[in-house]
């Protein structure tokens, strides 16, 4: 669990013979390729995973009632629709509006709160912990209704805020325990030694912990990304206003039609999948190394 | 280091130390944490309690009031929150099963040396960060009955025609589970993959020496190693996969004739449709109850909480 969690951060243990030893076992297992035992279920599984994204794209360039499994005859016409006679354009920026938001407070949350249960002992912090955990086991759905009724007493029922609130709250307990997790992999005597040459706490954190903790921001940030832009349930319940959609909402109505369009499903759903799959293909380095030191949702 | 050995040892700790100490800092730094969480959902969770006792209809507001238990008692006469029951342990223990078992493979796999490994991963991994809705709109593509890739296995011979996976109540269950196979497998292989990382290398150039062959490398190395991943990975997958609303939700609404609901699906339905809030909350703590419980026994089978 250290190991890797210490590499996310970027110093790797061991001295540098060490790693160049460790290089070449690398390099010649790498020479001497995996067998068929690998190289067989590798490719049956990246057809599983991969076709059904190519369906999708296929789906969005290939004009109406062609059934080549080809995108041709090619065509926008589908993104076209979808993004301006379907408002799909507004949609997105709510969406981009309710995850970003909810990105910046997720995080900037999440290393206040880590920080302090990584570094200070304090009266009630085994409590704060524990509630923290327990709500890992509060259902989505549960939180529905109450939720409604909270939201609807602020007066913030189809409000994106609405969203942001939801989101942010229910990947708080997680983001947080990951990011204490990253504080604590930070060497106290860093802090110290700053401490000591004459930086304040807060002064400390900035120089020193910080720029150690980015790798722990971009995962956290980006699991409340994707957390956020895929939200469904709370988007569904909480927004009815058509123009405060937010991009699953949109498709929820796309998909209840009568007579699906599948064309421009296609291309509402490339539209839809795009940012987190580009977020995930950026980041999934350090999620993989990140989730080691804890467990992020699915 | 020191300064905390000073403490634990009653001796005057160093002035660093003892500023820490007696800081308000940790509170200042921890409550906006504990104000969103327990304004948006301890009070909430306090809010169902509250409200499975009592009679709450949005559409009907002068019928609500304190009715005891009759909210959990008609629950024990509702079929469809038996069927409903019966429905979230086959979805759970199939989702699971299945994931464990091909998360492990894509684990293994992805951890060997090949050429192109760093791409493979990124490609595999990604239906991870599609969730719900719209991994239910991939999938709807390739389900439907006209364009759909049973009109593509028609062509070659396999099945006929204009069928939809989605119409029979064992097809839709099969469908759902593929499609939430797609997303939940990644999660597993990537827990799997984390933990295989921290394998020590040596081990099994000491087992090859030994004469170990691959299958019993496999049993006395890898496994012991990557068990408590196992586990974990195992739960909270269960967890999220009860809990799970969206991808039944909307590639089947519960349905052929709610073959496909799970007791959360019957939740939101209760909430988002009927506006039943009391009888929804009611619903809601004996979901939780039970999830509750398995959980326990979970951890207290598999002795997990026992090392730490």
């Amino acid at each position: 669990m250290t190991t890797t969690a210490r590499e996310a951060l970027g110093s790797r243990p061991g001295t540098s013979t060490d790693r160049a030893g460790h290089q070449d076992v690398r390099r010649r297992a790498t020479r001497r390729g995996a067998g068929w035992q690998v190289k067989v279920p590798l490719v049956l599984y990246l057809l599983f995973t991969l076709i059904p994204f190519y369906w999708m794209v296929m789906f969005a360039f290939r004009e109406r009632g062609s059934t080549s499994l080809l995108p041709l005859p090619f065509t926008l016409d589908n993104i076209q629709h979808v993004w301006v006679d379907s408002h799909f354009a507004t949609y997105f920026a709510n969406s981009m509006f309710v995850a970003v938001v909810s990105v910046i407070v997720s995080t900037a949350v999440a290393v206040m709160s880590g920080y302090a249960l990584a570094r200070y002992k304090f009266r009630g912090k085994g409590t704060f912990q524990l509630i923290m955990l327990c709500t890992q086991f509060v259902p989505g759905a549960m939180m529905l209704i109450p939720l409604f009724q909270t939201f609807q007493a602020l007066g913030l029922m189809n409000s994106l805020w609405a969203l942001v609130i939801a989101d942010t709250v229910f990947h708080l307990p997680l983001s947080m325990l990951l990011m204490s997790g990253f504080v604590a992999n930070v060497p106290e005597s860093l802090e110290e030694a700053a401490w000591v040459d004459g930086c304040s706490r807060f002064g400390g954190f900035r120089r020193i912990v910080l720029p150690m903790l980015v790798p722990g921001i971009v995962a956290v940030g980006a699991y409340a990304f994707i957390g956020a832009w895929n939200n469904f349930l709370f988007a569904v319940m909480f927004i009815s206003q058509q123009d405060r959609f937010t991009v699953p909402v949109a498709l929820s109505y796309m998909l209840g039609e009568f007579g699906v369009d599948y064309g421009s499903l296609a291309a509402g759903g490339l539209v839809a999948v795009l940012p987190v799959i580009l977020i995930f293909g950026y980041v999934q380095k350090f999620l993989v190394k990140g989730l080691s030191a804890g467990a992020v949702k699915g | 280091m020191t300064t905390i050995n000073h403490i634990r040892e009653g001796q005057a700790p160093p002035l660093v130390a003892r500023r820490v100490r007696s800081s308000r800092a940790p509170y200042a730094l921890i409550f906006p944490a504990a104000l969103l969480v327990a304004v948006f959902l301890v009070y909430p969770v306090a809010k169902v309690v509250h409200s499975s006792f009592r009679q709450e209809n949005v559409l009907k507001p002068f019928d609500d009031g304190f009715i005891g238990l009759a909210n959990y008692s008609a629950i024990l006469r509702d079929d469809l929150f038996w069927s409903s029951l019966a429905f979230s342990a086959k979805w759970v223990g199939t989702e699971v099963g299945l994931q464990l078992v091909f998360g492990l493979c894509l684990g293994l796999i992805v951890n060997e040396a090949f050429r192109g490994r760093g791409l493979a991963r990124a490609l595999l991994f990604s239906p991870w960060a599609v969730a719900g809705i719209l991994t239910t709109t991939i999938w709807i593509l390739i389900y439907n009955p006209t364009t759909g890739i049973t009109r593509y296995l028609a062509d070659m011979g396999i099945g006929s025609y204009g069928t939809s996976l989605l119409s029979s109540s064992s097809g839709a269950f099969w469908a759902a589970v593929l499609a939430e196979m797609w997303k939940g497998i990644p999660f597993f292989a990537i827990m799997i993959l984390a933990d295989l990382q921290s394998v020590p290398g040596e081990l099994y150039e000491a087992a090859k020496v030994d004469g170990a062959g691959r299958i019993r490398r496999f049993w006395s190395i890898t496994l012991p190693h990557i068990k408590r991943a196992l586990l974990i990975a195992t739960l909270l997958r269960g967890i999220w996969e009860f809990n799970n609303v969206d991808l039944l939700l909307t590639l089947t609404g519960g349905g052929p004739a709610n073959a496909t609901t799970t007791l959360p699906l019957y939740v939101a339905q209760t909430a988002l449709e009927t506006k039943e809030f009391g009888y929804g909350s009611a619903l809601t703590m004996v979901a939780f109850l039970i999830l509750f419980i398995v959980c326990v026994l979970y951890l207290k089978l598999t002795k997990m909480g026992d090392d730490e």
